[in-house]
């Protein structure tokens, strides 16, 4: 059952393996936009031995864990309970995965930790890499599929034998691993970066449930190597690597270490693989499946666990919870809403007489859901700060260097202010999002080692990064502030190309951009006498212009927190 | 219903479960906030917990868990007025959890079907005299850490809305866990844990393949693990519950004291909340290991745990707390013998 090359034939596997386990493994991570691929997985969905249910991720406590049946209850005049949709082990089918809410998560993953037989299958539909599915549920389901660039024309149905399944699950309590294969497991999962425990778990189980699916009752190679591919591969967060202190290139006979390697000589198997022990074979099977972009992907998962916005920190603009009140209006009353009991009573009493009349029981008032009035409240969201620092030039690192204390400062007092941060670095030809928005200072210090500075000013690419990055925190309610720290001209355009003319004209037209779409700006400028081009840029960003030579953390946190409490 | 993971099959992440075995001798250290990577084991110790803790007295049906009739609050309903033994209550506090959740509420359902003014009890009501445990703490939204503050502080719930007028004791244990990548915890909420530990995945492979290999049999073999472990795990009951007794005649002389002192002093903690914290569960060390006396060994060994989050934050320190903590440490208590 060695894998080949097609992603699809890995979602087929993959899908037979949890039909098997659908419990042990947790579930399916399944990243692809709506359409007929996906529809293909979903159509397989069946085949799984649970009931199927849907949740959306802005579902009610009382939908998940059950409650009172209002409208029962009102109706029947006594009290109704509704079983919640985790009551009984199920396939819980989640679309719009990547708007998932921390809570939910939170909520999904502990039903998930309490072995009640629950199965996810998650489907992402992000659009940038920064959406998706929170870290808390995709370290716990054991599937992890990229859909997103495979073609219909490399589809087929997928084929899930119902009776073999049976069979497979009847078999799967007796199957054994020994020693060797959690062994493999976790040096290989440490080998790829993975840190999380759960993955080598997770393996193991699939690994298990692929032998029983294959009718054999103890894991072989090629369970392992398939478990490898499916659980371990896509969690990568680094090549693998020969270890440190291991001089010789890696397609040397010779294994990396030699006690393994003797203990693999027994390894039946691997004999038709030259003399590779087992754990190479494994290496280089993740290796296949290894994604070309994976840095980059890396890269934006990271981002991703920063974000403040998808870690639940920031705030909704109207909630129903707290800030200013607003009018209340009709609604369902689930667990996140509070009755509005006023309008509730104002919304019923024209029907009195009417409901009276046609009701069966004595009742001095009668309610219906449909009189429900929700409270509403309005509340300021937390506010974003985008630092965007010219990296260019021989002051860069100086510059650099106050822009990265003043923004540690900041966060120090965050808590206080419910302000986030994020940090956007240009030089050369391009701009780069070294600090994603985030509160969390660990992060901040972790990712602000040292950047290498030189090279022209590509202003507008900057700016560029710094909307985007501007819409995107708003899109997860949060208020974003620009503040440009520069000391130059620009003279590298939105292309690369060094040409100061059109470079000016590329900043321009982002600035314009920037304040078309609202966001309120700072501009600073730390050169040592003040630069003409800056101050017509900070009036075309319709922000204030603050020049600030030799300025350190210190006095930019100062002026920064000034402009903005202006 | 299947037991959680033993607590005793844990392996390594010595000082979370020494944290955790301490407010378990003496709840009034005042919980444990446990930091680290994902997977490395947080929710499964929290969980193990309830298993070890000793089971306590309270009334049937009473919805706070008093130990005798004339503490039950007069807003209840009872049913039943028999006492029970019953576990030490262990409640989820889920992220996103509404306020009315928490404190209780009026209940609405009954409200509108039987027009009865009657209180839903929240999560604090069932917490009381047990522990209270909140995953991604960091993550709790800023007003549910504000009541819980003001609760945890005063150990007593009022509720003051929509007409009705109540209050019942909350004292219990805070338990919380995070993972700080994904956000800073307010030092307000900081400072009522009292033990605080890091946690990181394993480093070495042994102990790695260790870990899968229990995790493994206990979902294999659950009956079979379950009973291998289930000796050690009520040795360590009996030693905690012994140690709750050894507890109130533990000596700790003056030195003791002074060194308590001395070092919140050296790492300029705010507050007297550090060393009360640190002696307490010195305290409780001692009486787990059986010693007579509390000693410097015993300070030394829960000073990391009880004093790591109390630091003043400096953002331009790169140390992290645990090396200045240790730093400290060393200093003013001198080499370890």
């Amino acid at each position: 059952m060695s894998l080949p090359d097609g992603v699809w034939t890995r979602v087929e596997i993959g899908l037979n393996a949890l039909a098997v386990d659908p419990a042990g493994l947790g579930g399916l991570w399944l990243r692809a936009r709506s359409g007929p691929v996906r529809d293909r997985v979903i159509e397989a969905l069946p085949a799984l031995p649970l009931p199927l249910k849907r949740l959306h991720p802005s579902i009610g406590d009382e939908q998940l864990f059950g409650g009172i049946d209002l409208t029962a209850t009102l109706s029947s005049g006594k009290l109704v309970e509704r079983a919640g949709l985790l009551a009984e082990p199920a396939i819980l089918v989640l679309p719009m995965a990547e708007r998932t809410q921390p809570g939910l998560a939170a909520r999904l993953a502990g039903a998930m930790d309490q072995g009640t037989g629950h199965c996810l299958i998650a489907m992402d539909e992000g659009a940038e890499p920064q959406e998706t599915l929170p870290a808390a549920l995709t370290d716990r389901l054991a599937l992890h599929l990229d859909l997103d660039a495979l073609p219909w024309g490399q589809t087929e149905r997928i084929a899930m034998d119902t009776d073999a399944l049976a069979a497979a699950r009847a078999r799967l309590p007796g199957v054994r691993a020994d020693d060797k294969v959690l062994e493999d497991l976790t040096v290989l999962a440490v080998r790829l970066g993975i840190d999380s425990l759960r993955a080598p778990m997770l393996a193991l189980k699939a690994a298990k449930a692929l032998a029983a699916l294959a009718g054999n009752d103890a894991v072989d190679q090629d369970d392992l190597t398939a478990a490898v591919q499916l659980v371990l591969a896509p969690r990568a967060t680094q090549f693998p690597e020969e270890p440190a202190e291991d001089d010789q290139p890696p397609q040397d006979p010779p294994p990396p270490d030699p006690e393994q390697g003797d203990r693999d000589q027994n390894e039946g198997e691997a004999q038709s693989l030259d003399d590779l022990p087992l754990q190479d074979i494994l290496l280089e099977a993740a290796k296949a499946t290894l994604p070309a972009d994976l840095l980059a992907n890396l890269a934006a998962r990271k981002a991703q666990r920063a974000g403040g916005g998808i870690s639940g920190a920031g705030a909704k603009r109207k909630g129903n919870r707290r800030g200013r009140p607003i009018p209340s209006r009709r609604g369902r009353l689930d667990t996140g809403a509070r009755l509005d009991v006023i309008s509730t009573l104002r919304a019923a009493a024209p029907w009195q007489t009417i409901r009276k009349r046609e009701s069966s029981f004595e009742r001095s008032l009668h309610i219906r859901t449909d009189d429900f009035r929700i409270k509403r409240f309005e509340e300021k969201s937390d506010r974003l700060l985008i630092f965007v620092v010219d990296a260019s030039g021989s002051a860069a690192m100086t510059r650099l260097a106050e822009a990265k204390g003043a923004v540690e400062l900041l966060l120090a007092e965050a808590y206080a202010r419910r302000d986030h941060v994020a940090l956007v670095a240009f030089r050369g030809e391009a701009a780069e999002l070294l600090l994603p928005p985030t509160r969390s200072l660990v992060q901040t210090k972790r990712r602000l080692a040292a950047l290498p500075g030189g090279g022209g000013t590509p202003l507008a690419a900057g700016l560029k990064t710094a909307l985007e990055l501007a819409i995107q925190s708003k899109g997860r309610g949060m208020t974003p502030t620009v503040a440009l720290l520069t000391d130059g001209r620009a003279n590298i355009a939105l292309d690369g190309t060094a040409n100061r003319a059109l470079a000016a004209e590329d900043a321009e037209r982002m600035a314009i951009a920037i304040r078309a779409n609202g966001y309120p700006a700072m501009v600073i400028d730390m050169g040592q006498r003040p630069e003409r081009s800056l101050k017509a840029l900070a009036d075309t960003l319709g922000a204030p212009y603050i020049p600030l030579p030799r300025a350190d953390a210190n006095r930019l946190s100062t002026a920064v927190s000034a402009a903005l409490d202006a | 219903m299947t037991q959680p993971f033993p607590f005793s099959a844990i392996v390594g992440q010595e000082e979370m479960k020494q944290a955790m075995i301490l407010t378990a001798i003496d709840p009034g250290i005042g919980g444990v906030l446990v930091f680290g990577d994902r997977g490395t084991g947080k929710s499964t110790a929290v969980r193990a917990l309830a298993a070890l803790l000793p089971p306590i007295h309270a009334v049937a049906s009473c919805p706070v868990n008093s130990p005798s009739l004339d503490q039950c609050p007069d807003w209840a309903h009872l049913t039943s007025t028999e006492i029970v033994t019953r576990p030490t209550p262990v409640v989820d506090l889920p992220l996103g959890v509404t306020e009315d959740r928490v404190v209780g509420a009026l209940d609405i359902e009954k409200a509108l079907t039987n027009g009865e003014k009657a209180f839903e009890p929240g999560l604090l009501a069932r917490a009381n005299r047990g522990y209270l445990y909140i995953d991604e703490v960091n993550l709790l939204e800023d007003h549910i850490v504000d009541l819980l503050l003001d609760v945890a502080q005063s150990g007593e719930n009022v509720v003051e809305r929509e007409g009705l007028s109540i209050r019942h004791p909350a004292r219990f244990v805070l338990v919380g866990s995070g993972n700080p990548e994904e956000g800073e915890l307010r030092p307000q909420l900081l400072d009522r844990f009292g033990l605080s530990v890091e946690v990181t995945s394993p480093k070495d492979i042994d102990t790695r393949i260790e870990v899968i290999r229990r995790r493994d049999t206990y979902e294999m073999d659950y009956e079979g693990f379950m009973e291998k472990w289930r000796p050690a795990d009520a040795e360590l009951r009996d030693r905690i519950v012994a140690a709750r007794g050894h507890l109130k005649t533990m000596a700790s002389d003056e030195s003791v004291l002074r060194d308590c002192a001395e070092l919140c002093l050296a790492l300029g903690s705010d507050g007297l909340r550090g060393e009360l914290t640190l002696l307490k569960a010195s305290r409780a060390l001692a009486a787990f290991e059986g010693a007579d006396a509390v000693t410097r060994a015993h300070v030394r060994q829960v000073a990391p745990s009880a004093l790591r989050h109390r630091l003043r934050r400096d953002p331009l320190d790169e140390a992290g707390s645990t090396t200045r903590v240790g730093r400290v440490v060393e200093e003013v208590l001198g080499e370890p013998a």
